[in-house]
């Protein structure tokens, strides 16, 4: 694997061995010391152009505990900031020689452009509502964890499908792995063409839900209010919010996070016995770190081996 | 009409003999082995090949080249002024004359737009100046093109402009629209609409369907324009006025203008050489170069396109060339300019994708090519005896990458790059002048 830069350009068997590695660091985190030598003299470049709270920290401390060198730019405050387009950050990060280059954008498609400029090996850490891959893939851990195998699973993912990134990979992610998927949601956030695109089953009718083996929360954005996407999230959350009485027992919940609490889930099933959130942030470490490990490792020209560089003459002008 | 409406920096009158090429005209019957002479920029005969030349001619070897009229391109950018870093009158019309063209017809949404005599009487100076083909150029419908005030334009008209239009942006008041029809009785002038309804275009960027659902990018629905079209169109009936329909992206859209039509409205439009060849597929790639307004859309309405092309509800062929620099274009999908050059490949790419499969006839597509300028006021052009030589010879075999040795427009945003044609423009007369000759096509002077 060159790039993570979509689920769509995975074949099961990547996405396999990305959660067996996940599974094998999931075990050197139980340990005393939780650092491995991986990544050391490397650099991972982590470039947010958006807010990311979860995403960002976990990319940081699994690169941390792969001994990577760490740089993080933030849009706010940056030369970004001030106008410069992606192209010329990339070139100017590029002087760094990152081995791998960690990147969320608004836009989709940010990630696919930086993999052109850069030699660098990227990760699409969520480009606009295209893709957000590594949640995704620690989804599909989080639940193979649980259930031990996503084959013939009836997933349903519920909310703003329209806006979301995570639904769009997460659905990708989890037909590969057999499951079988419904998105359901007001007609207005649910994206045309999706069913025919992808095979996905769309339900307007929140009832249905009663069959899912996992039900999947979205997050649903205040902003999307005044754009009349719903009318209220008074009448969103009567129709769609999953609560106690929509949640049974044999069923499993999961959502991205940030959850609006009273709005896409009721705060008693947030932290009922069925939820998985906190499963979630776990995996995001252990997957992000199989991430970083497997661009790095599997790359084309892998870095770690051949002779260290020889001693060349110092140039006028440098110190010998 | 006190002034002209083509204007070019003019030069030599080319005296030719393009020998023993397929001489190609729908229009005048021609199809067959001739020889053609142009004296003083004129036609002066098309005969049996094999005469002798006359004295002080030069001679063009054509066997095994296509001699057909020059196209005429109702819809370019050329971007001035303002915009010269994209475009500009010499580099455009360069590469017009490369692609075969013998008359562009510019748009108004430059910086600032052509909304008043002397923005419009500057333009068509630098064209005097620099343009190598003719240029008509259009004024604004509206002031500053915002839609609410109508421009000078029985003023305007009397300074040159060949018609209205504020394309890049649609017409949003049906009120302020109806006020230029009613107007354009005064003025004269086709009004020519890009139609779009900006309520439901929102921030869309491709085509709402399949592709853009997977993708997660706003869409443009095919509604937003069709719906626009047929309010357009009733307007028109109404106020017994002429209308241009710009280029036409949706099966919905054929389907309103074949219904306008048919229902009396004076009504003309035309598709683009992207539009009948690419569809939203392309957008996978998230390759800037397939971003345009509109955009492609998807197969059924491609088409639906080469229908109307067929059956005559799509009356010509417009390439919508619109230059940007590569900074405007190496950016995310969503940031990046709307809009793809297409002077220099439209005759080529259409030739390859239609005429050589079959599915379009190579008679109709010259038509649809030369006759552009007809809703302006602009008779197409004719190989016979007597006309204005506007002429371009084609090598028909010869297969070729599109950008492989560069590009005569300033801007390299052609969204075929990259791709094999078959077709190459060897040379073009436009206008009684020799305006175009492909570097390696060799010519021999008697």
């Amino acid at each position: 694997m060159r790039h993570l830069l979509s689920v769509e350009s995975l074949s099961r068997g990547e996405i396999e061995r990305i959660l067996d590695r996940a599974q094998a660091f999931a075990e050197v985190g139980k340990r005393d010391i939780k650092k491995v030598p991986t990544l050391r003299g490397r650099t991972v470049v982590n470039l947010f152009y958006e807010a990311s709270t979860r995403t960002s920290s976990s990319f940081e401390l699994a690169a941390k505990r792969l001994s990577a060198d760490l740089v993080s730019v933030k849009a706010a405050g940056s030369a970004i900031d001030k106008g410069e387009s992606l192209k010329d950050t990339i070139s100017t990060l590029s002087a760094y020689d990152p081995a791998i280059i960690v990147i969320r954008s608004p836009f989709a498609g940010a990630a696919d452009l930086v993999a052109r400029w850069t030699d660098a090996a990227v990760v699409n850490a969520g480009d606009g509502k295209h893709e957000h891959p590594s949640q995704a893939l620690l989804d599909v851990f989080t639940l193979r964890q649980r259930l031990g195998t996503l084959e013939g699973v009836n997933i349903w993912i519920v909310g703003d499908v329209l806006h979301s990134r995570v639904a769009r990979s997460c659905l990708i992610a989890f037909q590969a792995m057999g499951a079988e998927v419904t998105l359901c949601g007001p007609p207005t956030l649910i994206p045309r063409g999706i069913a025919e695109a992808t095979g996905a089953s769309v339900s307007h009718d929140i009832d249905g839900v009663a069959e899912a083996d996992v039900v999947y929360a979205l997050r649903m954005q205040q902003e999307r209010m005044s754009e009349s996407f719903v009318p209220s999230l008074r009448e969103y959350a009567m129709r769609y919010q999953i609560d106690s009485r929509r949640l049974t027992p044999r069923q499993l919940l999961m959502h991205p996070g940030p959850v609006n609490r009273g709005v896409e889930l009721s705060p008693e099933v947030i932290d009922s016995p069925q939820s998985l959130i906190s499963a979630q942030v776990e995996s995001g470490l252990v997957v992000r770190m199989a991430i970083l490990y497997e661009l790095h490792t599997g790359s084309d020209q892998p870095r770690t081996t051949g002779p260290e560089p020889v001693d060349t003459p110092p140039r006028i002008g440098q110190p010998a | 009409m006190t002034q002209k409406m083509l204007v070019s920096r003019g030069g030599e009158e080319a005296d030719l003999v393009i020998r023993g090429a397929r001489v190609f005209d729908p229009r005048e019957g021609l199809d067959d082995a001739r020889d053609l002479v142009v004296r003083g920029g004129e036609i002066a005969e098309v005969r049996d090949p094999g005469a002798e030349a006359p004295e002080g001619a030069e001679v063009v070897e054509a066997e095994g080249l296509l001699a057909l009229p020059a196209f005429v391109d109702p819809h370019v950018h050329l971007r001035v002024p303002g915009q010269e870093y994209k475009e500009d009158l010499e580099t455009g019309t360069r590469a017009a004359a490369a692609g075969g063209y013998c008359a562009v017809i510019a748009m108004a949404n430059t910086t600032p737009p052509i909304d008043s005599a002397s923005v419009l009487g500057s333009v068509r100076d630098q064209a005097e100046r620099v343009a190598s083909i003719p240029v008509g150029f259009v004024a604004n419908v509206t002031r500053g093109m915002a839609g609410e005030e109508l421009t000078e334009m029985a003023e305007l008209r009397d300074e040159g402009a060949i018609a209205f239009s504020d394309d890049g942006l649609p017409i949003r008041s049906a009120r302020v629209l109806r006020r230029a029809l009613q107007y354009q009785q005064l003025a004269g002038g086709v009004i020519a609409l890009h139609e779009e309804d900006p309520d439901l275009s929102g921030g869309g960027v491709m085509h709402e369907g399949e592709v853009s659902a997977v993708l997660g990018m706003e869409g443009v629905p095919a509604v937003s324009e069709s719906t626009m079209i047929a309010r357009d169109c009733a307007l028109a009936l109404y106020e017994d006025a002429r209308i241009h329909v710009q280029h036409l992206s949706a099966r919905a859209s054929v389907e309103a203008i074949r219904s306008a039509k048919a229902a009396g409205v004076q009504v003309t439009c035309e598709a683009s050489p992207h539009h009948l060849v690419l569809t939203d597929e392309e957008v996978r790639s998230l390759d800037a170069r397939f971003k345009m307004n509109p955009p492609l859309r998807t197969e059924d309405d491609r088409q639906a396109l080469i229908e109307g092309l067929r059956d005559g509800t799509i009356d010509c062929v417009a390439t919508d060339h619109a230059p940007h620099a590569s900074e405007e274009k190496e950016v995310p999908f969503e940031q990046a300019a709307m809009g793809v050059t297409g002077l220099e490949t439209a005759f080529a790419v259409l030739h390859t994708e239609l005429v050589v499969p079959g599915v379009l006839d190579l008679g109709t597509l010259v038509e649809k090519m030369t006759c552009g300028g007809e809703p302006f006021g602009i008779e197409a052009p004719r190989l016979g005896a007597g006309e204005r030589a506007n002429v371009v010879l084609i090598d028909p075999a010869a297969e070729w990458m599109v950008g492989e040795d560069g590009y005569e427009s300033r801007s390299h945003n052609s969204c075929f790059a990259g791709r094999e044609v078959t077709g190459r423009v060897q040379m073009t007369v436009a206008d009684g002048r020799v305006a175009f000759r492909q570097r390696s096509f060799a010519m021999g002077v008697a």
